[in-house]
């Protein structure tokens, strides 16, 4: 029967863009405070991957098991695949959290407003303590001063912490993340890997779609290499990273050292 | 003081008239340009379809035509429903149709098809990454439009929303050739008996310009509440 001890379980996960197979199979399972990196080559299908543990993207074929609940499928008349009830979605991607690598903060609210906006309109948190509980994500994430500024005035990497503040404010129970860095300029890679091994160390459970290896061999426990839509090599990042044995990923981390 | 001979308290109801008309239709028009928006953008082909035509056959046809079409055929098409209730099951209804309805529905149908394609460009000009950030937090399709999608479009609709207030705020004159008596109805009566058309055209005119004053405030105001979070103190992305 249904396992709620595990956060996220991914079986068997296809999915096709335009008759383009990007993912041919991928099973995923993370258990209460894993740290999975998913890195390899553009194209390779991981973000896709990410996008479709919430299904912002729909998986063609596959199951997806969050903390025990199967989300329910149905095909409709166009031979599309879609969610049987909406709202299960709705529910379960309130408990997914995810971090986009544009950051995506809501240009029109203020760093306070943004990290409030979930909290109040999905689980329906009084104001006035949506407001109290982002103050303290704020503050952890090192940006208390800047609450009432607007996105556009502040710099990336601000702008990703506060992203990571309006995901906690959801208390997920897993994190998503899609190349958090890849749009920073390389001094402000630092703060948002930081924010991100501490919220590692408390024991969050997070999947991080990364180009950061180090990132990878100090924080996470488990690394998936994908080449193809399929899962080439995984395993402790001691030992993949360092001792790779397919040909793919040794060329992969090649030129990195 | 300035005579009117007498037709002042006339004049006054005909502005009020033209007023309560643009706005109606301004309400009507911006919920037919949001829905028929929305259906351009929509994935149902049936809902593009009828949204396309509607945009088409609005722009293509003058408004006169439309209103004279809307006013008396919609009368007639009326009569021949009720005729056929009657003759089938009996039942003898009448329903006239109220001038100032018909204006404000013509009104609101031509302006809408404008609206339409104001909206449909600002809704795609809203980042979908946005979007995207609400529906990955479970937000529900209407909660996505009422806090990012409408307030992120609204910055770029404005412009084009307040031109098509001022084109709209004039095509009211129309009104008279169904036989309302908005304010240049009146004026057009009063110079006819008097024959000073200076007289009553010029206080026309300034209640005109009065209102497209004001609605320049208004819109100016509203620019400035969403641009909130855009213009704010000169700050850039220097990442």
């Amino acid at each position: 029967m249904a396992d709620t001890s595990i956060p996220l379980e991914i079986n068997h996960l296809h999915k096709s863009f335009n008759g383009n197979p990007v993912l041919n199979g991928l099973s995923l399972k993370a258990q209460k405070g894993d740290v999975i990196t998913l890195i390899g080559a553009s194209g390779s299908g991981k973000s896709t991957f990410l996008r479709c543990m919430n299904l912002l993207e729909m998986p063609d074929q596959g199951e997806l098991i969050v903390h025990g609940e199967a989300i329910g499928f149905k095909v409709d008349r166009k031979g599309q695949r879609q969610p049987e009830d909406w709202k299960q979605v709705e529910r379960i991607r309130a408990r997914l959290s995810m971090v986009f690598q544009n950051f995506n903060l809501w240009p029109h609210m203020t760093l306070i407003e943004n990290v409030m906006a979930a909290p109040v309109h999905v689980l329906k948190m009084p104001k006035a303590q949506a407001r109290e509980k982002g103050m303290a994500l704020l503050k952890r994430v090192g940006l208390s001063e800047r609450a009432s500024y607007f996105p556009t005035q502040m710099s990336g990497g601000q702008q990703q912490r506060g992203a990571i503040a309006r995901a906690l404010a959801m208390d997920p129970e897993v994190m998503l993340f899609d190349e958090p860095t890849s749009a920073l300029d390389p001094e402000l890679v630092g703060d948002v890997l930081h924010v991100m091994h501490e919220l590692a160390d408390e024991g969050r459970t997070m999947i991080v779609v990364t180009h950061e290896m180090d990132f990878a061999r100090d924080v996470s426990n488990h690394v998936m290499f994908l080449h193809q839509g399929l899962i080439e090599e995984q395993g402790a990042p001691g030992d993949i990273l360092t001792s790779p044995r397919s040909e793919r990923l040794q060329q992969f981390l090649a030129p990195r050292y | 003081m300035l005579d009117l001979h007498g037709y002042g308290p006339r004049l006054l109801e005909g502005s009020l008239l033209t007023l309560e008309l643009a706005l109606l239709s301004l309400l009507l028009a911006v919920l037919l340009g949001l829905l028929s928006a929305s259906a351009k953008l929509s994935s149902s082909r049936i809902l593009r379809g009828i949204a396309h035509v509607y945009t088409l056959v609005i722009r293509g046809v003058p408004d006169l035509v439309l209103m004279l079409l809307l006013f008396y055929g919609g009368q007639i098409g009326i009569n021949m429903a009720t005729d056929w209730i009657y003759s089938e099951f009996d039942v003898d209804i009448f329903i006239n149709i109220n001038a100032f309805v018909a204006g404000v529905v013509t009104i609101g149908i031509i302006f809408g098809a404008y609206m339409s394609e104001t909206f449909r460009g600002a809704f795609l000009a809203v980042d979908e990454g946005l979007l995207e950030a609400g529906r990955a937090y479970g937000m529900r399709p209407w909660a996505v439009f009422r806090h990012i999608r409408f307030p992120l479009m609204m910055r770029h609709a404005l412009p084009g929303l307040g031109n098509n207030w001022m084109v709209l705020l004039k095509t009211t004159a129309l009104v008279s050739i169904i036989g309302l008596s908005d304010m240049v109805k009146v004026a057009a009566e009063a110079t006819k008996a008097t024959h000073e058309p200076f007289l009553f055209m010029i206080p026309v005119a300034l209640g005109y310009l009065l209102i497209a004053s004001v609605s320049e405030w208004c819109f100016m105001k509203l620019r400035q509440r969403f641009d909130i979070g855009f213009s704010s103190g000169g700050s850039s992305w220097n990442n």
